[in-house]
């Protein structure tokens, strides 16, 4: 157990040599960056320009970067092994899926309801 | 040929049994499915949100009702709310910094980083205090929203709902977080992790941190932005 206990630690400690301070800050900055470029579209750009509906798929689609930032590095994801990223990944899609469902239930009550 | 010297031998496959597949300490395992099944409650409430705003015509501007900032007089949208947002993120960047230090054993670093997170959640918490408050004075609550649709009939009188449930799932998300900082900083400081030999515990409270990072990113692009 003990001979185990030093294998992991070892390869933990190899796997942690790819998150240095620079990456850190590179990260915080690419998070920074695309919080900016939200903040430009959201007040900067009129509707006429961009209608909301285009606007919202690309919130949608840089908010999942982000996410993926924040998981990958931040949280270490990236470094682990495959199982563990399958692991947590999968039901994460099963769960956007559900949302997608749902919402296309909405829809469908909207004109019932209203 | 025996069956016994198969049995002994030894695995080397991942999953072959005797050792974790995942190669990372129980406890971070352990972290990790916790938030996984965190995941499936914010997204239950984010599911409802979804379909509630797919079955109304229209939905309260966020532009609108999310404008005010103290100390700003006149109209300023989301400025408010991108402070907030910045704050999270650097608060998580100080986390991350604090992992990192505990990796090299550094404990004065650790400490350092780890009390400028703890500022940044306190700080996030004032902020969220302050909307709140602001948004209660304007007549919003679990059961009303004065805020009219875009499209000017009456708001949806979900908004509030969702908006308070939502936002204070996160809030006391962040709280816990900041408890469970001092904790591990207290630790820090007492030299537990030291005498222990390694950091993981820091990790660990990271990982549940980053996640509540995570949340507000989606939070914060559902509520204000979408």
């Amino acid at each position: 157990m003990s001979a185990h206990e030093q294998h992991t630690s070892a390869a933990h400690h190899e796997e942690h040599g790819s998150m240095g301070k620079g990456l850190i800050w590179k990260v915080f900055f690419i998070l920074l960056g695309i919080t900016v470029v939200e903040f430009i579209i959201a007040l900067g750009i009129s509707n006429e320009v961009m209608p909301q509906h285009i606007k919202n798929v690309v919130y949608i689609i840089l908010t999942l970067a982000k996410a993926a930032y924040i998981v990958a590095y931040f949280m270490h994801l990236k470094f682990e092994r495959v199982g563990l990223i399958l692991g947590i990944i999968l039901p994460i899609l099963f769960i956007m899926y559900f949302i997608v469902l749902m919402m296309i239930e909405g829809n469908a009550l909207l004109p019932v309801l209203n | 040929m025996s069956t016994v010297a198969q049995i002994d031998e030894v695995k080397s496959n991942p999953w072959g049994g005797g050792r974790s597949p995942f190669s990372v300490e129980y406890g971070k395992l352990m972290m990790w499915f916790f938030l996984l099944s965190d995941v499936f409650t914010f997204s239950a409430l984010l599911i409802f949100y979804g379909a509630m705003r797919f079955k109304n015509l229209s939905w309260p501007e966020p532009d609108y009702v999310f404008q005010s900032a103290p100390g700003i007089h006149g109209n300023a949208p989301l400025v408010f709310v991108g402070i907030m947002t910045f704050i999270l993120i650097f608060s998580s960047v100080t986390m991350v910094l604090a992992v990192e230090a505990g990796h090299r054993k550094s404990k004065a670093e650790v400490i350092k980083w780890m009390v400028l997170t703890i500022i940044g959640g306190f700080t996030f918490l004032s902020c969220q205090a302050w909307e709140w408050s602001h948004l209660i004075h304007e007549g919003m609550n679990l059961h009303h929203n004065p805020f009219l649709n875009a499209n000017g009939t009456p708001g949806a009188v979900q908004f509030g709902q969702l908006f308070f449930v939502i936002t204070g799932f996160h809030g006391f998300h962040v709280f816990t977080g900041v408890i469970i900082n001092i904790i591990i900083l207290v630790n820090v400081i007492a030299g537990t992790y030291e005498r222990r030999g390694h950091y993981n515990m820091v990790e660990k409270v990271g990982l549940y941190w980053h996640f509540v990072d995570l949340v507000w990113v989606f939070v914060f692009t559902f509520f204000y932005l979408v």
